[in-house]
C-alpha cells in the first residue's frame, strides 16, 4: 500500500468508526435521576453528543434559584422540570425519544422506574438521596450501571473533579469532598464540570469503554 | 486484615459492617458500601460480617447537584 492509500484507508477507518459511534449513541438509552444542575446539564451534553433516548426523572418544579446553574430559563419558572427539560431538548434535535416520570424516587419505586435501564446517571442534590439511589439500584437491578455525582460545590480547582470506577457497575464523578453541607455555593461552571464527567462516562460505557 | 478505602485495617475481622462503620466514624445515611465489589444494602449492615482479606469501599456522598 502506498502512502496515499494508507491515508485513505485510515480516513475510511475513522469514518467507519464515527458511523459506528453515531449508531451506538443513537440506539442507546440513558436514565437521569434528578434534573437540577447535574441532571439538566448531563441531558444537554448527551443529546448534543448524539444520545437520542432519555428517561428523565424528577418531581420538582423550576425555581428562580435554579437559574444560576440549571439549564432552564425564566419562562420555565413554576413548571415541572421533566416537562421543561424535555421541551428544551426537543428544540436541539427533532428525533429524540424522551420519556419522563414526575415522581419522587424512593427505595420502593427504583426497580419500577429503572428496571429496564442499562445506564443510570444519579444527579440528585441531597447526599442521602444519592446514597439511597446508588444502593437500591445496584442491589435490586443486577444489570444496571450507575454513574453518580459527588462533590462539585464551591470554587476550588476544577481539576479535582474526576471519575473513579468503584466497581464493575458503579462510577463516581466529582471531587468527593466539596458539598453544600459545608456552606459552599453551587455554581454553573463547577457543577457542569461534574455533569460533563457523568455524561462522558455514560457515553464511554455506551461505546464499550469501561474505564473512566 | 481488612482493606477499607485502600487502607489496611486491623481489628475488624468477624465484626459487622455496622460496627466497622461506627468505628471508622462514617455517617450511615450518606454512604454506599461495597464489599469485594458487591453493594451491601443498609438493611444487612448489622448482619454482614467482615472476614480477613475483605476489600471494602465506603463511598461518602456530599450534597450538591
Amino acid at each position: 500500500m502506498n502512502r496515499m492509500e494508507k491515508t485513505d484507508d485510515r480516513k475510511y477507518q475513522a469514518k467507519q468508526n464515527l458511523e459506528d459511534y453515531k449508531e451506538r449513541l443513537g440506539q442507546a438509552k440513558v436514565a437521569i435521576a434528578g434534573l437540577g444542575g447535574l441532571g439538566s446539564n448531563i441531558a444537554f451534553a448527551l443529546v448534543r453528543s448524539g444520545v437520542r433516548n432519555l428517561h428523565l426523572v424528577d418531581f420538582d418544579r423550576v425555581d428562580e434559584s435554579n437559574l444560576n446553574r440549571q439549564q432552564y430559563r425564566m419562562e420555565h419558572i413554576g413548571r415541572y422540570k421533566t416537562e421543561a427539560l424535555k421541551e428544551e431538548l426537543e428544540e436541539i434535535r427533532g428525533d429524540l425519544c424522551i420519556t419522563t416520570d414526575c415522581v419522587k424516587v424512593t427505595p420502593d419505586n427504583v426497580a419500577e422506574l429503572f428496571g429496564t435501564e442499562e445506564i443510570l446517571c444519579e444527579a440528585f442534590d441531597r447526599a442521602e438521596q444519592k446514597a439511597m439511589l446508588v444502593e437500591t439500584a445496584l442491589s435490586q437491578l443486577p444489570e444496571i450501571k450507575v454513574v453518580s455525582g459527588c462533590g462539585m460545590a464551591g470554587f476550588s480547582t476544577g481539576n479535582s473533579i474526576r471519575t473513579r470506577k468503584i466497581s464493575s457497575r458503579f462510577y463516581l464523578s466529582g471531587d468527593e469532598t466539596n458539598g453544600v453541607e459545608s456552606g459552599l455555593l453551587l455554581t454553573a461552571a463547577r457543577v457542569s464540570i461534574c455533569a460533563g464527567h457523568e455524561a462522558n462516562m455514560a457515553i464511554r460505557l455506551i461505546l464499550g469503554y469501561d474505564e473512566p | 486484615m481488612i482493606t477499607i478505602n485502600g487502607e489496611k485495617k486491623e481489628g475488624y475481622e468477624e465484626v459487622s459492617i455496622e460496627d466497622m462503620l461506627s468505628g471508622e466514624g462514617f455517617h450511615r445515611d450518606r454512604i454506599a458500601v461495597e464489599k469485594n465489589g458487591e453493594i451491601i444494602p443498609k438493611a444487612v449492615f448489622s448482619k454482614e460480617l467482615l472476614h480477613s482479606g475483605d476489600v471494602v469501599e465506603v463511598v461518602s456522598f456530599v450534597g450538591g447537584g
